[in-house]
């Protein structure tokens, strides 16, 4: 389950600029790093910096003015739907369908056999501990469960990398941490590669392989780093020394951006 | 727990109903107010048991019955189209909105009259007028509802790749349904009225007919009947529209069971 070597994702120079009549916003400025295949990429930084404008290039929702994606050797824009999951801050659930409709919608909209997309949202209910809740609303659900829904939702295509913007960012610590080892438990039954945007560093080093450090004003990567945590990683690693230090050196990175811009 | 719950529901409007009639009853005998000023319950219910014998409350009831659904589905599916279309197209919403506001602004008793002299004393001036005065909650709660569609569902629409059919089916449509059902019932009551109103204005048939013809008459009764006749076909039709919604939206908020 530990990454390969291989590079799946290659960020060049990419930039972002919004530009209204008022005003010209830099959302990303030359922001380059790569993924491996089957790595935990967390992409931290304070509010603003661009973390979500990124998410959103790579799975297409928006272009970038400058600079390119490259998937295993394609541009980003040439993907298929089955390549990437994507999991919103909130868990996006449509109202309307219950927990296995809403986990089948993607393959519904291609067209799948009927019998088969279902077949495969009850596997992936067991994978999260759900079956009991197939036929319930979202708004039955607990923040924590709907998220889960939504991690399945995106799970269904089985596609090659898992695209997760602030998923639990609106959870209590407790809830977020619980889903944090969920989601490592997951990685390691399914493989897929996860690029994950956060703004918690707690966070980004309980599930990261590797933390990319974007800063703000230029929104810019300001350092990264990768984790020596042990592969296994469980509630107890929260108490550990080797723990703290990884976040302290990630806060660092952040600390010195913030004091050189006094 | 379900039943106890309906059961309780159905006790408590009986008892609403029961307690204002003993109202009605009590300020009669208290005040000693004629027959003719306010009639007595149990004469409303005699009249209406012999208006409806004869079969002269059905006929006329049959006749704004026509009107007010003919009306209501005319103006709830112009509503319906043009809500729609306005909510995608923000230059057409512009070219039609102050129309639309002109319409809904100008008071409808004052374009009955109107109505009359170009559809004629017949059905059709009615339900003109009724699908105007339904037309515009339904334009406005679709519009919103369209446009007040959660963003990110829309992203996610985006990121499985669905067309544009399947965004209408899938995603606009049963997102739409709680509003549009608010409107659908807020537009059911109207088109009573509209039908009322156009009959008031000039007509042969239909309750409103009935309500002026009995106040020629003098006959405080016969229009009390009329009058409840009313609201019994408002509460049906108003609750036939709520039972559709409920079957749909069995998950939204409004639809669960609060008692």
């Amino acid at each position: 389950m530990i990454s390969t070597n291989k590079i799946i994702y290659r960020v060049e120079n990419l930039t972002k600029t919004f530009e209204s009549e008022k005003e010209r916003i830099d959302a990303l400025s030359n922001v380059s790093f790569e993924v491996k295949e089957g790595e935990i990429v967390v992409i931290v930084g304070p509010s603003g910096c661009g973390k979500s404008t990124l998410l959103r290039i790579f799975s297409r929702l928006i272009e970038p003015t400058k600079g390119k994606i490259i998937f295993q050797d394609k541009i980003s824009s040439d993907l298929k739907n089955s390549e990437f999951g994507f999991v919103f801050q909130d868990s996006t659930l449509m109202p309307w369908r219950t927990v296995i409709d809403n986990i089948v919608l993607p393959l519904e909209i291609k067209g799948e056999d009927k019998k088969e997309m279902y077949e495969k949202a009850i596997k992936l209910l067991r994978l999260f501990n759900l079956e009991r809740f197939e036929k319930y609303y979202p708004s039955d659900l607990s923040g924590g469960m709907s998220q889960r829904v939504a991690i399945a939702r995106a799970l269904i295509n089985n596609p090659t990398v898992l695209l997760m913007d602030e998923p639990f960012g609106a959870l209590d610590e407790i809830m977020r941490q619980k889903l944090d080892f969920e989601l490592l438990n997951i990685k390691r039954k399914t493989n897929k590669t996860i690029i994950f945007v956060t703004h918690s560093i707690l966070e980004a080093v309980i599930i990261a392989d590797k933390i990319i450090v974007l800063g703000l004003n230029p929104n810019t990567v300001i350092g990264s780093k990768i984790i020596n945590l042990p592969e296994e990683r469980a509630p107890k690693l929260l108490t550990e020394t080797v723990f703290f230090e990884n976040v302290t050196e990630i806060r660092k990175i952040l600390e010195e951006r913030y004091a050189n811009n006094k | 727990m379900q039943i106890t719950n309906k059961f309780r529901k159905y006790i408590s409007v009986a008892l609403g109903i029961f307690l204002f009639l003993l109202l009605w009853e009590g300020i009669i005998k208290l005040f000693h107010i004629s027959d003719f000023l306010l009639p007595s319950p149990l004469k409303v219910f005699n009249t209406y048991i012999s208006m409806a014998l004869k079969g002269k409350l059905f006929f006329h009831t049959w006749i704004t019955t026509i009107e007010a659904l003919t009306g209501f589905f005319i103006g709830a599916f112009i509503g319906i189209a043009l809500g729609y279309i306005v909510s995608k197209s923000k230059t057409l919403d512009r070219i039609l909105s102050p129309f639309i506001i002109a319409a809904q602004t100008t008071p409808k008793l004052a374009l009955a009259p109107l109505f009359l002299i170009w559809f004629g004393f017949g059905l059709l001036s009615k339900i003109f007028i009724t699908a105007l005065i339904v037309f515009f909650p339904i334009f406005v709660n679709t519009a919103v509802a369209i446009k007040s569609i959660n963003p990110n569902l829309k992203a996610l629409m985006k990121l499985v790749h669905a067309n544009k059919w399947q965004i209408f089916k899938k995603l606009e449509v049963p997102s739409s349904l709680p509003m549009l059902f608010a409107g659908f019932k807020s537009g059911i009551t109207l088109a009573i009225v509209g039908a009322v109103v156009g009959e008031f204005v000039g007509a042969s048939a239909g309750l409103g007919y009935l309500i002026m013809f009995n106040m020629g008459h003098l006959d405080t009764a016969s229009v009390f009947t009329v009058i409840i006749q009313l609201i019994i076909i408002s509460i049906i039709f108003y609750e036939i529209i709520a039972m559709g919604g409920s079957r749909l939206m069995r998950w939204h908020e409004s639809e669960k069971d609060n008692w």
